[in-house]
């Protein structure tokens, strides 16, 4: 057993056990913690992998940012633990099955599926390259991003805002 | 080198794990962070692929999703507040106006 397959097998079960978590806890700000952790796995997951820009953006806009919102929003409304109700039982007995035929499907079949060609390039994916095809091959989606972005701001403060 | 094929087993069991926190939660705040894990999930095969086959497009391809993904905190929080301050309430059986 190589050191990287130790570090994986490491980072995968923080990042399962912290997805579990994340279903298992009644109050949302437990789950939006747990959702950190499963991002800072994820991360180093990346970091494994060699994708360096990737695994940055992930603990810089994901677990920085868009969850710091979703905590901020947590706190706002001062949400408490969810309330039982009839349909959280239909939920048990129908989506449980369910969801978890769905997740044993999905892994079957991945595990059946062949592998793709081996490896062409084993070192670490250079950061310089992701930024050539950024802003060259690919800077009409980019800059179509930013307009994205906008419109989501604009979008959030008319909803937000408080009707006089 | 760990095998493509754990990394593909571990997104599946993220995004499974999202579709479950989707289905079983009740609380809004938490099934749009159930949709979260999901995308993070799909995050993780983009990037595993894009070693295996030795391309970078998976990257930016991840990028982007990061990107929408911020977009749609930012409407969708909004959304939520607007919920909360109408309905008193984070059920998401409180939001039936649509139901017959």
């Amino acid at each position: 057993m190589t050191v990287q397959l130790v570090i994986f097998f490491l980072l995968a079960g923080v990042a399962v056990a912290g997805a579990l978590s994340l279903i298992l806890q009644r109050h949302p700000i437990h789950s939006a913690l747990s959702l950190v952790v499963v991002m800072m796995a994820l991360a180093g997951l990346y970091l494994l992998q060699g994708a360096e820009f990737i695994a940055a953006v992930q603990i810089i806009v994901y677990a920085g940012a868009i969850m710091v919102l979703f905590v901020f929003v947590i706190m706002l409304l001062n949400a408490g633990e969810e309330e039982r109700t009839n349909l959280s039982r239909m939920a048990r007995y129908v989506g449980l099955p369910l969801g978890t035929f769905l997740l044993l499907q999905l892994v079957f079949w991945i595990r059946r599926a062949p592998a793709p060609a081996a490896a062409l390039s084993a070192g670490p994916a250079p950061t310089r390259k992701l930024a050539m095809m950024l802003f060259q091959d690919f800077v009409f989606p980019f800059e179509l991003t930013s307009i994205l972005i906008l419109i989501a701001i604009l979008g959030a403060l008319v909803l937000a805002k408080r009707e006089s | 080198m760990v095998p493509v094929s754990y990394y593909l087993v571990l997104s599946a069991i993220l995004f499974g794990l999202g579709v479950l926190g989707f289905v079983f939660k009740r609380n809004i705040i938490t099934i749009f962070m159930a949709i979260e894990l999901m995308l993070n999930g799909v995050n993780l095969a983009f990037v595993s692929f894009s070693r295996a086959l030795g391309q970078l497009q998976g990257q930016v391809f991840v990028f982007f999703v990061i990107v929408v993904a911020a977009a749609e905190a930012a409407v969708g929080l909004a959304i939520i507040i607007l919920i909360a301050r109408n309905r008193q309430s984070l059920n998401v059986e409180r939001v039936n106006l649509l139901k017959l």
